[in-house]
């Protein structure tokens, strides 16, 4: 159910002139609330819902605060511009009694509004900083204003095109690529770039910088859904770097709410701990932490497959970690002529 | 060998070698206690005319010096009943001779009436003093001084002068030593404090700059005189029993009991003479020294006298007492105050009366810097000296637990305390506290956990209250807020009116509506 923003208005204005506190419904985000679903393979909002009532003298400043940012939303759609997360924070300071008091505070507010009207921030406007690339050969037409209808391939400039708004609400054209490898790090994507890895795996790059953000995710959820392109994934050989990946193919609990942001088909394909053995890699010891988070992994149901037991085992009996630049030992490249082409065999 | 000298010293002879204990002990503390002695004679006074009393007061500075002591003209003047001219003299110019050595309620010590003030002007002046009083016909002028070794009044001169206008009253004149700038801190506290006891009176006070201090009345009524009483047996003791027992004019001890005393009806005579082993038909000139003895202990004793009988105490009343407190505090109608009487009680076989006020709110929080302010009062005259080592400091400080009243360390309180008795229970002589006689102290323990209940509600009510305003003052920010969003959300044009919903969380406590506006926000933060 999708409600626009000017519904969500228009509710609440009936509502007080009808001489109603006005109120609203949304799922519950609650720890409680959020469950895996097997079938799905994400993270989704279970049944409980709260209501958000403006009577209560708990619920009066947030509610005050969502009705604002929904206006504020709209006035960016009106307007056809985007906001960061961070300047809807500085925006409402315009506002006396609703600023908002840091910007956690503000991100919440956004994340209520995407629950109650059952859409993505994207879609109205609202985006994070932008710190993720792409780059190969994927024709894609601009939406945005003064660019609509034009066209660009994404192999056009060598840095790789950083994701934003723009790439975020084009049109996807045409690929001639069979698959999207998505790295983490900046350095391993500036060295695919180099090495003309797009053409000689004929691949879409992907760089996440760390964790993916929702826009990221959002293009690989496409390009595999709408395109039927697998997906690969490599990260460093640590928690962190399983984690990332797990968040690519199941979602995060703080996106629970939403869809089109999973791709359950993505595969993780490494540097897996296997890997560490294999060859022989230069490695660190885990830390007190990463071994409490291993643990942590193997008890949640989303590594409840074969793949992500062994590895963690691995992990934690080893002790080790490495990071993807630690294949430099072998030389600069050959983590493109050697291990990636094994890797990909295999699939 | 050294001889040794033997003599005896006049009354106002031995007040002049130990003034302290009449309160001269310095020379600040000297124009306090000479006002205050000559204060209470007027007022005193007037009450016996029936008469609202209008006092007059002025000091003047007559040579100053750069630091430390002056000598100060001190006038005085009322319109009470005055002094008939054959008694002028004797009045005011021997100790121990006056109008008030009868057993009933009465301001001052000793009973002096302001002679010891005349006597400390003329031992630091070496100047007369002059009385003006008329009791409705001529006017006598008196300028006099004391002959202290013989304890008698000098007449310098006097004069007869017309009362056309029927002027009753006294005004009395005299110069003395003294440090006003010391002083005048007390003297304003005990002018306001006699003021707030006694509203009826209205006060004037110019003082040596030339300043004016006028203390309103705020009503003309007067409460009613003490009756003179006689003695109940339980504050008997051998000496008086003795003088009774000389001039009597009874046939025998029962007549005698029940004719001397108090509370002493036909069959409480027999039972207790039964007691003191006294035939009730025995003649009262047959006792002997030793009967004597045995019928004062067995008096002490004794439990079934009729209880004290307090007609002749002379309280303030509740309803002066609060005219007064809510005229010298200042107090709005906003404030609380609650005034309570007990009844009579006794300590020793004397009875007394307990008065007690409490007020708080936001006059009193800008009158003081948070706590307890004490006023007390014994038989209409404030104290203000030696406060924590009496009674009532006790009992406000220690007997009382102000946090079951909501009452924490910063609430601004006003505490006052009156006893009326016809011996208020100084602990020492020429201090201005009251000892902690057990039934004393109990009174005053119990009336002021009776106020101190009212206070509770209050308190109590103004935090719901503060609550209250607070939660209205949220809904009051963000509903319209709310409002004009989901009209421009929903370009519907103008935001909807918040009005009804205002009105619907306000109304659910409807007194809270009315008092939201008009009560002072005094609680805070702990709502």
């Amino acid at each position: 159910m999708e409600l626009s923003l000017k519904q969500l208005g228009s509710l609440i204005y009936d509502q007080i002139q009808n001489r109603e506190f006005p109120w609203i419904m949304m799922q519950s985000r609650s720890t409680d609330n959020i469950l895996y679903d097997p079938d799905l393979r994400q993270y989704v909002l279970g049944d409980r819902m709260i209501r958000r009532h403006s009577r209560n003298i708990r619920h009066i400043r947030p509610f005050t605060q969502l009705v604002w940012t929904a206006w504020f939303a709209r006035e960016l759609m009106r307007l056809r511009k985007t906001s960061t997360l961070r300047e809807v924070y500085y925006s409402a300071r315009g506002q006396r009694d609703i600023e908002f008091k840091h910007q956690a505070e503000s991100d919440n507010i956004i994340t209520d509004l995407e629950t109650a009207l059952n859409r993505p921030r994207e879609s109205f406007n609202i985006f994070p900083e932008e710190r993720s690339a792409i780059f190969g050969d994927l024709t894609i037409e601009y939406t945005v204003p003064g660019y609509e209808g034009r066209r660009m391939n994404l192999t056009e400039h060598p840095d790789g095109v950083m994701i934003g708004p723009a790439i975020t609400s084009s049109k996807f054209v045409e690929t001639t690529a069979d698959k999207v490898l998505v790295v983490e790090k900046g350095a391993m994507f500036t060295r695919l770039v180099e090495e003309r890895a797009h053409e000689r795996f004929n691949a879409i790059l992907v760089h996440t910088a760390g964790q993916s953000p929702r826009s990221t995710r959002s293009i690989i959820h496409r390009l595999n859904r709408d395109h039927n392109l697998p997906v690969y994934i490599f990260t460093d050989a640590d928690p962190w770097g399983v984690h990332i990946a797990m968040v690519i193919i199941s979602g995060s609990a703080n996106a629970a709410h939403l869809r089109g942001l999973a791709t359950p088909e993505a595969k993780w394909i490494g540097v897996w701990a296997t890997d560490i053995l294999d060859y022989k890699l230069p490695t660190e010891n885990l830390t007190d932490f990463d071994v409490k988070r291993l643990k942590e992994l193997k008890g949640d149901p989303r590594y409840r497959e074969e793949l992500w037991q062994r590895e963690i085992d691995i992990f934690l009996k080893i002790g080790k970690k490495a990071e993807l630049e630690a294949f430099s030992r072998y030389g600069l490249t050959y983590i493109v002529d050697e291990y990636l082409p094994a890797k990909l065999d295999v699939m | 060998m050294t001889e040794v000298e033997y003599q005896s010293i006049s009354p106002s002879d031995f007040f002049y070698r130990n003034r302290e204990i009449a309160g001269f002990s310095n020379p600040s503390r000297a124009i306090y206690a000479a006002v205050r002695e000559l204060v209470e004679n007027s007022l005193d006074a007037c009450e016996v005319r029936r008469t609202p009393p209008d006092i007059y007061i002025r000091i003047t500075e007559v040579t100053g010096s750069e630091a430390g002591p002056s000598i100060y003209t001190l006038r005085i003047e009322d319109n009470g009943t005055g002094v008939p001219s054959e008694h002028i003299p004797r009045c005011f110019g021997q100790v121990f001779y006056g109008s008030k050595y009868t057993l009933k309620q009465a301001r001052g010590t000793f009973g002096l009436g302001g002679t010891i003030t005349i006597l400390y002007g003329q031992i630091t002046t070496h100047k007369p003093v002059r009385i003006t009083s008329s009791t409705g016909g001529d006017i006598h002028e008196y300028v006099m001084m004391i002959d202290i070794e013989h304890n008698r009044p000098m007449i310098l001169k006097h004069t007869v002068m017309g009362n056309r206008k029927g002027w009753k009253g006294t005004a009395v004149e005299l110069q003395l030593e003294g440090d006003y700038s010391r002083s005048r801190y007390r003297l304003y506290e005990y002018l306001k404090q006699t003021a707030m006891v006694n509203p009826y009176a209205d006060i004037n006070f110019v003082d040596p700059r030339g300043r004016l201090y006028h203390f309103e009345r705020a009503t003309e009524k007067i409460p009613p005189l003490p009756k003179p009483v006689k003695p109940h047996p339980h504050g008997i003791d051998v000496e008086t029993f003795r003088r009774l027992v000389a001039v009597t004019k009874a046939r025998n001890m029962k007549e005698f009991m029940r004719g001397h005393f108090q509370g002493v009806g036909p069959t409480t005579a027999e039972k207790f003479l039964k007691a003191a082993k006294i035939s009730p038909k025995a003649k009262p000139s047959s006792l002997g020294p030793e009967d004597i003895v045995r019928l004062v202990r067995t008096a002490r004793e004794f439990k079934d006298f009729k209880r004290p009988d307090p007609s002749c105490l002379s309280p303030i009343g509740e309803e002066l007492l609060e005219t007064g407190i809510r005229k010298e505090l200042n107090l709005g109608a906003g404030d609380f105050l609650k005034v309570v009487q007990r009844k009579p009680a006794t300590y020793l076989g004397f009875p007394f009366i307990v008065e007690v006020a409490i007020a708080h709110g936001r006059s009193i929080a800008k009158q003081s810097r948070g706590g307890i302010t004490i006023y007390r009062f014994a038989n209409r005259i404030p104290l203000l000296f030696d406060e924590s080592s009496g009674v009532v400091w006790k009992a406000v400080n220690k007997d009382i637990n102000w946090a079951t009243y909501k009452v924490s360390a910063d609430t601004p309180l006003a505490v006052g305390v009156h006893v009326c008795s016809t011996k208020i229970p100084y602990k020492t002589v020429g201090k201005e506290y009251m000892a902690d006689q057990p039934e004393v102290e109990r009174e005053i323990t119990n009336a002021l956990r009776s106020a101190a209940r009212s206070l509770r509600l209050y308190i109590a009510r103004s935090i719901r209250i503060a609550r209250e305003r607070r939660r209205l003052d949220i809904f009051e920010r963000y509903l319209p807020k709310i409002a004009e969003f989901s009209a421009k959300l929903s370009d519907r044009g103008e935001a909807p009116s918040i009005e009804p919903l205002l009105a619907a969380v306000s109304a659910s406590l409807p007194e809270v509506e009315k008092r939201i506006r008009e009560v002072p926000q005094i609680v805070e933060g702990n709502g």
